[in-house]
């Protein structure tokens, strides 16, 4: 089974928010909800650098560690979904993900959490049909036989979805490209394609 | 060029091939010496660190150090609206530790220790009798106010724990006893009891402890108690006034941790003041590991008040203690009122008439 991931190059991510208007026009999210975000650090200076960042669907996901009502599942491809029928709205998911990628619309009085909304990689989430799936959690692009449409939208080909080692294949190879001599992770012996996300947040 | 020599005439050919076993030559050298040598090779023509910040700027190490310290700085640009995080969470991952590794296994032991041992502490020692008979005159203890007052709290302080315990462990028992539907249902609720009753708790709380402080103010004689546990060591009573030592000790754990526990519980509860990630982490963890223990300490309480000490429960339901009681639990607050004892029988009639006064239609006397 594939194990699904994202991977932003960040060399290549030009700072369009292409993949942030592709997702929510695929997914339909709600008012307030951006699943997607482009971080750009140092902007304006000479090492300016962006990346898109969303849920990493993470092999070890604290989302899902720390959940109060154990909402989060991992779908065979290695994509974490979750169940709005469970989720309270407790935002633990949000103290504990790297990524800042669990949002809730917060309509309610006190500012109360509603519902959790994030990145599904396109997979959608558990429900009775497909109209209440698209409701509730958007597209389930994964079911037609494609990828998030972010990524297939990116008009740069910086951000790139799929298979872990498919993606950290292309990416090494243009960094190889590019003329490093060890491809992407110069810093981070400990690197390796099964774990790009988490290392990404905890490792140089 | 190639072209250019394959179509000049006469011994251009010859260069053509001359040229081609010069450039084999130098492929092949360029391939030993790459192979053989790379590490000097790329000492002396390219430093890594340069090559990186050329090839992916912002991925070396400083901006890598700078990420996971949280810093974002004037130049730092998130496309998300009123977004005010950073690009890494890094506390997120030391928040989960603690809270799954410390917090929740140890905050079931410390309850489950403390059910245990008063569990173990009644079928050894058993409950605590009065050792003289009641002497049947009543002495006024808890006010109608105070009494309420109490009750409020108490209700919602154990509604409170069983929600937030809930929270914590319900997902490792109840969702598989009672399958998705029932577990979503009961988890949802304990959030809205939990999160719409604290704030009155809080509330509640602070208006009790501010009308007990007068008689939890510490005396010398308290330090006695606590020396010999209360009475439980060595023989004869023990020195306590309105409120004993054990008494005092939970209401100023009341008044400190029980705030603490307020307060963080309010930051977590009314997340619509820009408070961040990182403040919600902090605040979890004090209010969690401050309501673990006070739940545990709670357990002592209800025990003595109710089922460990015989004439305890009646002060707080019906406001009046015995005399016998008072003068075995708190001596010196006996002496101070023990001229203000009544009769069973000067109660009722007391109670009787009271009725009376408030019925509409009051007789003449």
């Amino acid at each position: 089974m594939a194990q699904m991931k994202f991977m932003c190059d960040a060399e290549r991510c030009i700072e369009c928010n292409g993949c942030v208007t592709a997702c929510k026009n695929a997914n339909d999210v709600e008012w307030g909800i951006q699943r997607r975000r482009v971080v750009t650090l140092n902007d304006g200076e000479s090492d300016e650098m962006s990346i898109s960042v969303a849920c990493m669907h993470c092999d070890d996901a604290p989302c899902m560690a720390v959940c109060p009502t154990d909402c989060f599942y991992k779908t065979d491809d290695g994509i974490v979904l979750h169940d709005k029928d469970l989720c309270i709205g407790c935002g633990y998911c949000l103290y504990a993900c790297p990524f800042g990628a669990p949002q809730f619309p917060q309509q309610d009085a006190f500012g109360e959490r509603g519902k959790m909304d994030k990145c599904t990689f396109c997979a959608g989430g558990p429900a009775e049909s497909k109209e209440e799936e698209y409701e509730k959690y958007g597209a389930n692009r994964i079911a037609e036989g494609k990828l998030p449409l972010c990524a297939e939208m990116c008009s740069t080909k910086a951000l790139l979805a799929g298979d872990a080692q498919d993606v950290a294949d292309i990416f090494r190879q243009r960094v190889v490209h590019r003329g490093h001599e060890d491809g992407a992770w110069s810093n981070n012996p400990q690197a390796s394609a099964d774990n790009l996300a988490y290392d990404a947040a905890r490792k140089g | 060029m190639n072209q250019l020599t394959a179509q000049a005439p006469g011994g251009v050919p010859h260069l053509s091939q001359w040229q081609g076993v010069w450039r084999w030559l130098l492929l092949a050298f360029a391939l030993v010496f790459s192979l053989g040598v790379a590490q000097v090779a790329h000492a002396q023509e390219a430093d890594p660190n340069r090559e990186m910040s050329t090839a992916a700027p912002g991925i070396d190490a400083d901006q890598w150090r700078q990420v996971r310290s949280g810093e974002t700085g004037p130049n730092y640009r998130d496309s998300r609206a009123d977004s005010n995080y950073n690009l890494i969470n890094a506390s997120g991952e030391t928040w989960r530790q603690w809270r799954n590794r410390w917090v929740s296994p140890f905050g079931l032991i410390v309850i489950g220790g403390m059910i245990g041992i008063i569990a173990l502490f009644y079928l050894i020692v058993g409950r605590k009798h009065l050792e003289e008979p009641r002497t049947g005159r009543k002495l006024f203890r808890w006010p109608l106010f105070m009494r309420a007052l109490h009750w409020s709290v108490a209700s919602l302080f154990i509604v409170l724990a069983l929600t937030g315990l809930n929270l914590l462990f319900g997902k490792f028992v109840f969702r598989g006893l009672f399958g998705d539907a029932f577990w979503g249902w009961m988890v949802s609720s304990s959030k809205l009891l939990h999160n719409y009753l604290g704030p009155i708790f809080s509330v509640l709380l602070i208006v009790m402890l501010v009308s007990l402080i007068k008689d939890n103010l510490p005396k010398k004689h308290d330090l006695e108690w606590f020396k010999k546990g209360g009475g439980l060591v060595g023989k004869g009573h023990v020195d306590a006034g309105f409120a004993n030592g054990g008494e005092k000790a939970w209401y100023w754990l009341l008044a400190s941790v029980g705030l603490l526990v307020v307060a963080s519980g309010l930051v977590l509860d009314f997340p619509n003041f820009g408070q961040g990630r990182d403040t919600m982490q902090w605040a979890n963890l004090v209010h969690a590991v401050g309501a673990l223990g006070l739940t545990a300490v709670s357990v002592g309480h209800i025990y003595i008040g109710t089922l460990g000490t015989e004439g305890s429960l009646e002060g707080m339901t019906t406001g009046y203690v015995d005399e016998t009681w008072a003068k075995e639990h708190h001596n010196l607050w006996y002496e101070e009122v023990k001229d203000q004892s009544v009769s069973e029988q000067e109660l009722a009639d007391r109670k009787a008439s009271k009725d009376a006064g408030e019925s509409p239609a009051p007789r003449s006397s």
